[in-house]
């Protein structure tokens, strides 16, 4: 039974943990107090009006509205306060800062796959830097799955066919629990790893060691292996738009209306490309539902976030290792592994 | 099958009256099987949902016994997949559906408006074979290898990922669901239709309101989710893709159709238990119930906005967060009416007359446990708290606290209260008291260690955990070795009372109420003649009410 914890709440390791835990003692608080009033009254009155005689009826009384409006009044002003307290932390909790560095989750039964935008790759371990945010872009492969870590008090349902976030910033170095949330079926409860937060130099170190090609680089090689610079490219006669500064945008659709051009419309845009048209372009490009992996796909979604003015790879020059890797973050990715290890080659 | 034995239960049970009442006025079992009888068909229904409640209990059993240890050891993983769901299923739509209202209002909706019997007696007994062929279907769903997708049946696991007994189980809810639409629909007109002369809304008792929004929620929730689960079973079938996105579906839809009903039905459980409550208190504390109007229609609000807050349950499952905020705002609201209730029956207790009998001590336990449920919920219905604490066990504790605490509780001092008049006979005092005590103090050790559990970290349907979960658990599982013994305690001597019980008389609690009225047990027709009603409830006086042995 070794290393039970007493706290009523586990180590807060984040910045949006403590700010729950105070709004957890004030519903605790006021839940603690409100039960209070009634325990203590149902004991005295049933102790101190015990019935003594079987002849005794009591004076009846049938109700007050004042003390009725008083009773639903204020309660409703400490849940109102509640309610409120909360949504304004919801709302911090959707909402990642601009600055919150990308890590891509997949879970699948019964793990969970990590791709960092440096090109390492990790399962049911997460190493992560102390103090700065951390933004999650997670999807599934099979069912739903959830990303919970108890010592950061967030957690958010990892959905198949979508992207869904999650955002964080820890306080701490340490080791801390990962589970998942979500019943997943059999090994439900061994869907389990742990979160590794590290002072930045350590975890700069970390970052370098484990390097790959990055994602972007490798979404970059997908996207030519799939042919999608056959079109997306200044050269091909305007055939498809080009997607340089794409990210973030909003983008008119033939329709008239307008999309942000975020992590959900690229995913759909490159599965399902009917759904959405781009104003100004016809409705040819195949759909690659079923036809690349989730990691794929983030890959290529990566890279087309990344992709800067100019930064369309040349066209029909599809090579295994591109002289230069325009769209690194780390600058000390070792050089290319051997060919067989290469995810998405082609020869 | 159960029901074969209660013409041999109740055989040797000779009312204190002379004439003959519905349970010796005849029989054979076709008369069980057969009967119009709305107190008979009560009777088949406490019998059936008791073997239920049993069935369920013996699922919780073995899940406490596999976490009494962190490793899984005592059964494999997909057994206890299994077992957490078939309890859920088993509890949720064989017992706590249709506890209170298939027994006590079954029983009790005619008598206390003075009725001779619901307003479609065959419909009535229809639902209770529809309850059955649809308990059948469970049956043979659990020998087939059961069911293992959580009683939630979340997709794509429920569609795609699981091999179980899914299409059969989700077939048995779905029939069971009819059932209930049935009852809730009867209720309704009777409610309506065949009240006594005089009995105008106001001078209901609160049991009857309770029953009245109960009934609203069932007819406008149930068909909700048996379209839902006619969907999964398609959808599993046929692959015709509704939920399942690599078919093109969408699986938070799932989500958002379920609890489109499965939150209702958390107040088609609980809003029952709160009218048997407003009896109770006010029986034992010999007293007008404190804000009659507000406590009835405080039952109708909570029956009007427990549907606009189904959302609460997906805070974390990506719907839209402007969605989140309405239904967070919305579930704060619910506060307001549930705190009138309790607020209204410990006044009710103010300068009373309170008398500690069984029913009263259940009563008791109620508003505290529920207290408890209650204030939790803010916990879970609150978005900052609710990122922290959703799936984890401290939903398992409160939902527990509510249903069980809650909804169990209110269903046992109700069954106690009205026992004498279903048999003419008194179980005995003082074992009575005993397994009220014993449920108390065993429901509390089993269920609060789970909050702490929770805020630790701990998840739901986990069938391992880490070891520094132990303590907690190792808690909660002795916890339930006391509250199983608090509930097996009741059916011995609630067994044994049917024949070696002291005669109860008409109205052995001294209680105001129709029911209370005529003889015990009722003959068929209920009452000689068809009362007329002069007063508003609860008006205790030395003269109306006093005790007849």
């Amino acid at each position: 039974m070794g290393g039970f914890d007493p706290r009523i709440l586990p180590e807060s390791a984040s910045t949006i943990a403590s700010r729950i835990d105070a709004l957890y003692w004030y519903i605790t608080g006021v839940g603690a107090f409100v039960t209070l009033i009634v325990v203590v009254g149902v004991l005295y009155f049933s102790i101190r009006y015990r019935r003594t005689s079987e002849d005794y009826f009591p004076k009846p009384f049938v109700g007050s509205t004042a003390l009725e409006l008083t009773w639903s009044f204020i309660p409703l002003v400490l849940v109102l306060i509640m309610g409120f307290w909360g949504v304004a932390i919801y709302a911090d909790f959707w909402r990642a800062p601009e600055n919150a560095t990308d890590v891509y989750v997949i879970g699948k039964q019964w793990m969970w796959h990590i791709n960092h935008q440096g090109g390492q790759r990790e399962i049911n371990t997460l190493h992560v830097p102390v103090g700065r945010p951390i933004r999650l872009v997670m999807t599934s492969e099979d069912v739903i799955h959830d990303f919970y870590i108890p010592a950061f008090r967030v957690k958010m349902d990892v959905v198949p066919g979508k992207y869904s976030h999650l955002w964080f910033e820890a306080t701490k170095p340490g080791t801390y629990h990962l589970f998942c949330a979500a019943y997943c079926g059999t090994e439900h409860s061994r869907m389990i790893g742990k979160v590794v937060v590290m002072e930045p130099a350590e975890f700069e170190q970390w970052q370098t060691q484990k390097a790959d090609r990055s994602m972007a680089l490798q979404g970059r090689q997908l996207f030519q292996k799939l042919q999608c610079i056959t079109c997306h490219h200044p050269e091909a006669g305007n055939k498809a738009p080009i997607l340089e500064g794409l990210y973030g945008r909003r983008v008119a659709l033939d329709n008239g209306s307008t999309v942000l051009a975020d992590e959900a419309y690229i995913r759909e845009s490159i599965l399902y490309p009917a759904k959405k048209i781009r104003a100004g372009y016809r409705s040819i490009m195949p759909t690659y539902d079923k036809q690349v992996t989730e990691e794929e796909l983030m890959k290529v979604v990566a890279f087309i976030k990344g992709l800067k003015l100019g930064g369309t790879p040349p066209l029909m020059q599809y090579s295994e290792a591109p002289a230069v890797d325009d769209t690194k973050k780390t600058p000390t990715n070792p050089p290319e592994k051997a060919p067989e290890n290469v995810p998405g080659k082609n020869k | 099958m159960s029901m074969t034995l209660e013409p041999k239960a109740v055989r040797p049970i000779t009312a204190a009256s002379d004439r003959p009442d519905y349970l010796n006025a005849d029989y054979s079992i076709l008369s069980w099987l057969l009967t119009l009888d709305h107190k008979r068909i009560a009777i088949l229904y406490l019998i059936s949902i008791s073997v239920f409640f049993f069935v369920g209990g013996f699922f919780a059993a073995l899940i406490r016994l596999e976490l009494a240890t962190p490793g899984g050891d005592l059964v494999p993983g997909d057994t206890y997949n299994k077992l957490f769901t078939m309890h859920g299923i088993v509890m949720l739509f064989f017992f706590l559906i249709p506890s209170i209202p298939a027994t006590l209002g079954n029983f009790l909706v005619p008598m206390m408006i003075g009725a001779k019997d619901l307003a479609f007696p065959r419909l009535n007994l229809l639902s209770w074979y529809v309850y059955i062929a649809a308990g059948v279907l469970a049956v043979i769903a659990m020998f087939n290898g059961g069911v293992d997708t959580g009683w939630t049946f979340y997709t794509p696991l429920s569609t795609r990922a699981s091999h179980t007994q899914v299409f059969l189980t989700a077939l048995a809810a779905f029939v069971a669901g009819f059932s209930s639409i049935l009852t809730g629909l009867n209720f309704m007109v009777t409610i309506h239709r065949m009240r006594a002369p005089g009995l105008t809304w106001f001078r209901l008792p609160l049991f009857i309101w309770a029953m009245y929004a109960t009934s609203l929620v069932i007819m406008l929730g149930t068909p909700v989710i048996a379209i839902t689960l006619a969907m999964v079973a398609v959808e599993r079938a046929w692959g015709v893709g509704i939920f399942d996105p690599s078919l093109g579906g969408d699986p938070v839809l799932f989500q958002h159709l379920f609890w489109f009903y499965s939150h209702p039905a958390v107040y088609i459980m609980i809003l029952p238990g709160m009218g048997v409550i407003s009896e109770l208190i006010s029986t034992f504390c010999r007293k007008v119930i404190f804000g009659y109007k507000f406590i009835a229609f405080s039952s109708i609000a909570i029956a009007v906005l427990g549907f606009a807050v189904w959302g609460h349950h997906m805070f974390v499952s990506t719907q839209s967060m402007m969605t989140s905020v309405f239904f967070s705002i919305v579930t704060m609201l619910v506060a307001v009416p549930s705190g009138i209730k309790v607020f209204n029956w410990t006044a009710t207790m103010w300068q009373s007359s309170v008398s500690w009998q069984t029913p009263m001590l259940y009563a008791l336990g109620f508003i505290g446990l529920f207290t408890i449920g209650g204030v939790t919920g803010l916990h879970l219905g609150t978005l900052g708290t609710n990122i922290a604490l959703t799936q984890t066990y401290f939903v398992v504790a409160h939902f527990h606290y509510v249903m069980v605490g809650g909804a169990i509780m209110a269903y046992l001092g109700g069954l106690h209260f009205w026992w004498p008049k279903m048999t003419g006979r008194m179980y005995p005092e003082f074992w009575g008291k005993l397994s009220a005590l014993i449920v108390f103090i065993g429901f509390n050790l089993t269920f609060f260690p789970q909050f702490l559990l929770g805020q630790q970290g701990m998840l739901r349907r986990y069938w391992e955990y880490v070891p520094e979960f132990q303590v907690l658990n190792v808690m909660s599982t002795a916890g339930a070795s006391i509250l199983g013994v608090g509930y097996i305690l009741p059916l011995f001597y609630l067994l044994w009372s049917l024949r070696y019980g002291k005669p109860a008389g008409p109205n052995p609690w001294g209680a105001t109420g129709l029911e209370w009225t005529t003889q015990s047990p009722p003959i068929s027709e209920n009452f000689e003649k068809t009362p007329v009603v002069t007063t508003e409830p609860y008006r205790y006086s030395r003269e109306e009410a006093h005790p007849v042995h």
